[in-house]
C-alpha cells in the first residue's frame, strides 16, 4: 500500500510521519509520499495523514485555514468514499475543522505547552487504524501539544459517545489538557477518519522508547490486505 | 466598501484558558477586584457587500462549536 502524507505550510511532522509509514511498510520499495498542500491528486494512494505542526502558521485557530486548502478538498473526498485518513496532533485539528471528525480542540486547560511521554487506552471504535489494537490496550506514545483540549458540546458528546467513535481515551489519571471525557482521539461515523492529539509516528523506533505507534498504521495496512483478498 | 467588525469570544461555560491565564496574572501587579476575565479576538474588515459576512463568520472567523460572534458594519 501507498501511504499519502499531507504537508502544509508549518507542517513540522511529516517526515515522521513518512518514516512511521514507511517502516510500518517493511521499508522495501516506495510506501508513503508527501503531498503538497496545493496537491489535488489523490489517485493511487490507498491511505492519508494529515500530520502535526503549525498548518498556516495556525493564525485565527489551529487547523481553520488549513481546512480550505486544495489538498483537504481532495481529502474530504477521499474520506467520503470510505477510504482512510489519520489526522494528528494538528491533523486532528484540521480534521475537526474541516467537519470530518466531530467536535473541537481548545488551548490546554493548563495553558501550557506539554511535551512528554504517555499512555492511552483504546476504545471501542471500529477503524481500520485500530484492526491490530483490541480495546483496553494500552499504548505509549508521546504527548506534544498546547491547543489538545478536546471539547464537544453535551449533545455532541453523548452521540459520539454511544455511537462508540471513541478512539483513545487518556488513560486513568494522565489526562493532560482537561479533554472531555478523557477523549484523545476519535473516529467520524463510519470508522474511516480518525484524529488523535498525541504522536503514534513518533514513537515507531525502539531507540525512542517504544515501538507502540506502529500498531496504527500496520492496522490499516492489515485491513486493507484483508478486504482485497 | 463598508467596514465591518466582527467580535468572537469563547462561548459561555467553556473554559477560556487564555482568560484564566490573564486573571491569575492580575494580583500580581497590583489589580484586585477583577474576575472574569475572557479573551475574545477583533476581525476588522471590508466588504463591498455585507451579504456573506454571516457565512464568512460561520466558515472561517469563528468555529460555531466553541465561539460567539457578533458582526457590526458602519
Amino acid at each position: 500500500m501507498i501511504w499519502g502524507v499531507l504537508q502544509f505550510p508549518g507542517s513540522c511532522d511529516e517526515r515522521d510521519a513518512l518514516n512511521a509509514c514507511q517502516i510500518a511498510g517493511g521499508g522495501s520499495g516506495e510506501s508513503a509520499r508527501l503531498v503538497w498542500h496545493e496537491e489535488t491528486d489523490l489517485s493511487g494512494l490507498d491511505a492519508i495523514v494529515v500530520p502535526g505542526g503549525f498548518s498556516y502558521g495556525d493564525y485565527l485557530r489551529a487547523g481553520a485555514i488549513a481546512r480550505f486548502s486544495p489538498a483537504m478538498t481532495a481529502v474530504a473526498e477521499f474520506a467520503a468514499a470510505g477510504r482512510p485518513v489519520l489526522g494528528i496532533c494538528n491533523g486532528f485539528q484540521v480534521l475537526c475543522e474541516s467537519g470530518l471528525l466531530p467536535g473541537a480542540l481548545l488551548t490546554n486547560e493548563g495553558t501550557r505547552f506539554i511535551c512528554r511521554q504517555g499512555e492511552l487506552v483504546v476504545g471501542e471504535a471500529d477503524s481500520p487504524f485500530l484492526a491490530a489494537l483490541e480495546p483496553g490496550r494500552r499504548i505509549s506514545i508521546p504527548f506534544k501539544h498546547q491547543s489538545g483540549r478536546f471539547f464537544a458540546p453535551p449533545e455532541l458528546l453523548a452521540s459520539i459517545e454511544a455511537n462508540r467513535q471513541v478512539a483513545f481515551r487518556y488513560a486513568p489519571g494522565q489526562n493532560p489538557n482537561g479533554s472531555l471525557n478523557d477523549i484523545a482521539g476519535v473516529t467520524n461515523e463510519a470508522g474511516n477518519v480518525l484524529g488523535l492529539m498525541p504522536h503514534p509516528e513518533h514513537a515507531v523506533e525502539a531507540f525512542t522508547g517504544s515501538t507502540d505507534g506502529l500498531a496504527l498504521f500496520r492496522g490499516v495496512a492489515e485491513s486493507l490486505a484483508g478486504s482485497a483478498a | 466598501m463598508i467596514s465591518a467588525r466582527v467580535l468572537i469570544r469563547p462561548k459561555e461555560g467553556i473554559l477560556d484558558a487564555q482568560g484564566k491565564a490573564v486573571e491569575s496574572a492580575l494580583p500580581a501587579l497590583g489589580f484586585e477586584g477583577i474576575e472574569h476575565v475572557r479573551v475574545g479576538r477583533i476581525v476588522e474588515l471590508q466588504a463591498e457587500s455585507p451579504d456573506r459576512l454571516e457565512e464568512l463568520c460561520e466558515k472561517l472567523l469563528a468555529n460555531p462549536l466553541i465561539e460567539d460572534y457578533e458582526i457590526e458594519t458602519r
